[in-house]
């Protein structure tokens, strides 16, 4: 169990991007995000502009750029798919090295590549500088539906407990001299997810009953709020203003 | 006014499974009472009726004069605090202090008042320096003792124990008993831990086969061999009550 995985994404640490208020960081990213996908492909030099904006910002939350890096593998199947769009795009082709790739097909995949990778870096900071607890109060504050705030809390409270009695479950197994090999082993493993939804399930219901028994009726109390400044709201929004700034020069250049 | 009174409460499940035959209880202000029995002989589904969340059988419930009815619900439920037998059940947000603030806050409470409430009942079961944890990084001990907390923040008239010492080791075992012999509430104490049940409990009553079989000092119910055989309860290897200080 011990740390467990819903404090890997998060960076400890006092810079004053960490500081900022939850809601302000996600409401920042987000807008950030939509400049960057209504970029036209074309102004590539912008988004050279977006990638300098990200560092800056990795760089006042003193995220080093090798934890930036690595976290950013997480896109590598999405980069996958755009790279083989260059051979499988139809239309005008060029040679490339000798093979021959659709431009079309370049295009799209630059277009993937490059607002995708952007997307996932911008996340990956609000993720690293933002707890987790702090990132669920920001979109309760944000107005997103109660219960979808409620589910990805118990998600977080419950994802450890979960993981850790799936493991007892795969002890359990190995002790009685089971090894997933192959594919012949896959109906052991099946039958072990489905006992998992089982005992997930019936946990909910006991989780609901001490909930009722604690006077819940439908909606969760507010407990902590959370509140932002002008100044807080002012610092965050420099990120996707200046984005802003590039995306409407890439429209008008 | 006793803080719970329990007469003629019948239940039988929608699938036609008759878990409680009519049963009789009186708790009083102040009392600790254990609930011993066999599995199967009703004692969950006696605890679920003291706070509404089953009914609609025969037979009624108040506690401290008010009557479990579907009008009177939220205030019965912070009447009376149920500790769950497993604590990752009972502890579902995401920190200790959130989940000792769910129950006060649910009925209303806000600001200093709610904080003020959350570090008394941390302070009492001796937890206070864990408020901005995760559950799921205290031991389990320590889990249980916070689960106790949360029931003790809505001030209930009634703590209903299920299985106290379960999964405890001897030291969080002992420092439970601390904590709840020091507490100030009626406790009603589900448990097959009968030395426990001597320990802490002054009176216990047994449930079989949905009814108050016995009723009785507990020392007296334990030391009676004949009663205890008929209603599968056995004493630890070794444990004779006879030679302990009872509570």
């Amino acid at each position: 169990m011990g740390a467990g995985h819903a404090h890997k994404l998060y960076r400890h640490g006092h810079s004053p991007v960490h500081e900022l208020p939850p809601h302000c960081k996600i409401a920042a990213t987000a807008a950030f995000v939509i400049v960057v996908v209504s970029t036209p492909r074309e102004a590539m030099w912008a988004f050279g502009l977006y990638a300098v904006l990200i560092a800056a910002v990795a760089a006042a939350a003193r995220i080093p750029a090798g934890f930036l890096l690595r976290r950013l593998l997480i896109e590598v199947p999405f980069v996958l798919f755009a790279v083989l769009m260059p051979f499988v795009s139809q239309g005008e082709r060029v040679d490339v090295l000798g093979m021959s790739l659709s431009v079309s097909g370049l295009w799209g995949a630059w277009n993937v590549l490059a607002k995708g990778t952007l997307g996932v870096a911008a996340s990956v900071l609000l993720a690293s500088t933002t707890e987790l607890r702090a990132l669920l109060l920001g979109l309760q504050r944000l107005k997103l539906p109660p219960l979808l705030v409620q589910i990805a809390s118990f998600m977080i409270r419950y994802g450890d407990v979960i993981t850790d009695e799936l493991r007892r479950m795969s002890i359990a197994r190995r002790s009685r001299g089971f090894e997933a090999r192959g594919i012949q082993h896959w109906g052991v493993l099946a039958k072990t997810a489905g006992a998992l939804f089982i005992r997930s399930y019936e946990r909910g219901e006991r989780v609901y009953l001490a909930m009722v028994s604690r006077g819940y009726a439908g909606s969760m109390p507010v407990i902590d709020d959370v509140t932002a400044t002008r100044a807080q709201w002012a610092y965050s929004a420099v990120l996707p203003v200046t984005a802003l700034a590039v995306c409407l020069m890439g429209w008008t250049l | 006014m006793p803080s719970l009174e329990v007469s003629g409460v019948a239940y039988a499940y929608p699938d036609g499974h008759q878990a409680l035959f009519g049963v009789d209880l009186t708790v009083g202000r102040g009392e600790r009472v254990a609930l011993l029995g066999p599995n199967g002989a009703g004692k969950t589904t006696l605890v679920l009726h003291l706070n509404g969340i089953l009914g609609g059988g025969v037979g009624s419930v108040t506690v401290a004069g008010l009557p479990v009815e579907k009008r009177n619900l939220a205030e019965i439920r912070r009447r009376v605090g149920i500790v769950f037998q497993d604590p990752d059940d009972q502890l579902f947000m995401p920190t200790v202090r959130e989940d000792v603030a769910f129950g006060p806050a649910a009925a209303g409470l806000r600001g200093a008042e709610l904080e003020q409430r959350v570090r008394e009942a941390l302070e009492q079961v001796g937890m206070a320096g864990f408020a901005d944890r995760p559950p799921h990084h205290l031991s389990f001990g320590q889990r249980r003792r916070v689960a106790v907390a949360t029931v003790l923040a809505m001030r209930p008239e009634i703590l209903v124990l299920d299985e106290p010492s379960s999964n405890l080791d001897p030291a969080s075992r002992r420092e439970l008993a601390d904590i709840l012999r020091a507490l100030d509430v009626t406790v009603l104490m589900v448990t097959h831990d009968l030395p426990y049940a001597l320990e802490l409990c002054p009176r216990s009553v047994i449930l079989s086969e949905g009814v108050i079989a016995a009723d009785g000092r507990t020392r007296d119910l334990l030391c009676d061999e004949e009663l205890m055989g008929a209603y599968r309860l056995e004493l630890p290897f070794g444990f004779d009550p006879r030679s302990v200080a009872a509570a």
